[in-house]
């Protein structure tokens, strides 16, 4: 197991190395590079010379980019210049929101998905299935937004039980006030529910299949007790990785959520930046985004390994 | 047509749903793009006496905040996002099919470095790098096709590279180096054909992520730009009078696309239940 930690951690290192290199990339395909980013179109040339050498833009590439990522690593992500505010400051106040919107959305729609995708295995091609079958098929059809608004309209307003926008403040002072986050929240999970939800079907139906299902019924084992007893933990554990790989798709959800409620997390702030071309709050919300994502689907594939011995073995031994 | 590809049609032709699916697609294109031949509407120049006109003769899904027509307007959109939609995707199967089978054939360092790198893109979630590709350049529609295909490669590349891993030490593949060939040869002649029913099924849903994707981009306002016209954009230009009660600029473009991805999703279960029989779902 330890063999195995180590190995998925290196690899892990690995990838985010790669992840800043690919950020680094990015900031130098803008168009005339950070300083004509950061300077704008009308800067002249000398402006732009003047920034470079200031900031170091002059130096060789790799020279750069190991002075960036040192800065990086030292929570210095740069500068944005519209908001006239540290990006790493606006990071701050934006990711621990966007963590209590995802971690809370993802939590729902795990606890929900997880019997609705198990009724439907179980009860594979009867009426139930049909019914869950077709309503989270068209949930994962539909774009995030339109369902968004589509609940603002019903709930908001037309039956006004819900505030239509996003509570402000920090997390804490979201939590004290539910009623603005049940739309975003039920938006983001619905969503999710329905991905996650087919897997859960096509692993319980996989697991139905074999051998020691009809063992356990062979025993006099009803259907309930065999899904209770064994069906669940077998079918269940992929769903430890599929939380890990599903990580980018959730949070390009909540952007979109956070967009259709002005709900004031990182991704909001990224559309924003994205359309007022605030480059450096783009490349700084890129590279924690991605460095989250490339931790959280080392922890689902280390919790998956602790869940399932197979696993394990296998991925120590490739 | 070999055997396979009779069986697999055979299979595909038994799965109800994919049946309607494919219909409903062949329906949405005949909508979309024989539509306006029949149905003229002038969608160029606004007519500002008629605007927000709802649903009557004359215009049968009302007209828009500019007096053009919604049913024509759909028709349009309908082009855009269905031309887009496979544009991205075919690209996007190209490069992935490509740098996954030279990953995979190669094996050794150079598939873990060329595979670190897609586990690098992929984790930084597409939506932020479109968006970011969207605010560089102007969203022409050929350059959201480009921002999608390079975001929806990744996929394709690791599944094709894990079947060329496999394929490689197969007799078949192997024995193309004994006989002489070069390893091009092998790539392209033994490796690439023998994934294309991954790739297919693959595609199909890239289709509707793409039509998703464009979709979202002009509800966040960088779709494609006026004049031309998405389902995406004429959903997101009506979202502007939400609470004006003129849902006809809403539902119709919603439903569309929903119908559209629900199509397209339907096919590309059915081509994998057909294309490997033991897949359970």
């Amino acid at each position: 197991m330890t063999r195995f930690v180590l190995r998925r951690t290196v690899q892990a290192l690995a990838v985010l190395l790669i992840v800043s290199i690919v950020v680094f990339a990015l900031m130098h395909v803008l168009p005339g590079g950070p300083a004509r980013a950061i300077l704008g179109p009308r800067a002249t040339e000398a402006a732009i010379a003047a920034f470079n050498q200031a900031n170091g833009f002059d130096l060789p590439l790799p020279e750069q980019y190991l002075r960036w990522l040192t800065n990086a690593l030292h929570g210095d992500l740069g500068f944005s210049y519209k908001r006239n505010e540290a990006v790493a400051s606006l990071l701050r106040q934006t990711v621990p929101r966007t963590l209590l919107l995802v971690g809370l959305g993802t939590l729902i729609a795990v606890v929900l998905a997880i019997p609705i995708g198990l009724i439907q295995g179980v009860r594979r091609n009867r009426p139930v299935d049909h019914v869950l079958t077709t309503i989270t098929f068209t949930l994962y059809s539909m774009p995030a937004f339109w369902l968004g608004l589509l609940l603002v309209d019903i709930f908001a307003v037309r039956l006004g039980w819900l505030p239509p926008e996003a509570p402000s403040g920090g997390p804490l002072q979201m939590l004290s006030n539910p009623a603005g986050l049940v739309l975003p929240l039920l938006t983001l999970s619905l969503v999710t529910i329905a991905s996650f939800s087919r897997y859960v079907r096509a692993s319980t139906v996989e697991q139905l299949e074999q051998d020691y299902v009809r063992t356990a019924r062979a025993k006099g084992l009803e259907t309930g007790g065999v899904v209770r007893h064994h069906v669940l933990r077998n079918a269940l554990s992929p769903v430890v990785t599929l939380l890990g790989l599903s990580l980018p798709w959730i949070l390009g959800g909540s952007l979109v959520v956070e967009a259709v409620f002005n709900f004031p997390g990182t991704g909001f702030l990224f559309w924003n930046a994205a359309q007022g071309q605030d480059y450096p709050v783009m490349l700084g919300v890129v590279l924690v985004v991605g460095i989250g994502t490339v931790l959280g689907s080392l922890l689902a594939d280390l919790g998956y390994a602790l869940l399932d011995p197979r696993v394990r073995d296998q991925l120590s031994t490739t | 047509m070999n055997t396979r590809t009779r069986d697999a049609g055979r299979a595909f032709a038994s799965n109800r749903l994919a049946v309607i699916g494919l219909v409903t697609l062949v329906l949405i294109a005949v909508f979309c793009f024989i539509g306006p031949l029949l149905w003229r509407t002038e969608q160029v120049r606004t007519s500002l006496g008629d605007t927000f006109l709802p649903p009557g003769t004359g215009h049968p899904l009302g007209t828009d905040d500019l007096g053009r027509d919604v049913l024509g307007r759909l028709m349009l959109g309908g082009q855009i996002s269905l031309i887009v939609g496979i544009s991205a995707a075919v690209i996007a199967t190209t490069i992935g099919a490509l740098y996954g089978s030279i990953a995979g054939y190669a094996g050794g360092a150079v598939d873990s470095v060329m595979m670190r790198v897609v586990d690098a893109v992929i984790s930084i979630p597409t939506l932020f790098l479109i968006l970011f590709m969207a605010a560089l350049v102007a969203p022409t529609v050929g350059a959201l096709i480009l921002a999608v295909a390079l975001t929806s490669w990744l996929v394709p590349a690791r599944l094709v590279r894990g079947e060329a891993l496999t394929l490689r030490n197969l007799d078949f593949v192997s024995m193309v180096k004994v006989m002489g060939g070069g390893s091009t040869r092998a790539v392209t002649r033994h490796v690439l054909p023998n994934t294309v029913s991954t790739l297919v099924v693959n595609a199909t849903f890239q289709i509707a992520d793409a039509i998703l994707i464009i979709a979202t981009l002009s509800f966040l306002g960088l779709g494609p730009r006026p004049p031309a016209a998405s389902w995406g954009g004429v959903l997101s230009n009506g979202l502007q009078y939400e609470y004006s009660g003129y849902w006809w600029l809403i539902y119709p473009a919603g439903i569309a696309i929903i119908i559209t991805v629900v199509a397209i999703n339907l096919v590309g279960d059915g081509l994998r239940d057909a294309l490997s029989p033991r897949s359970a779902r």
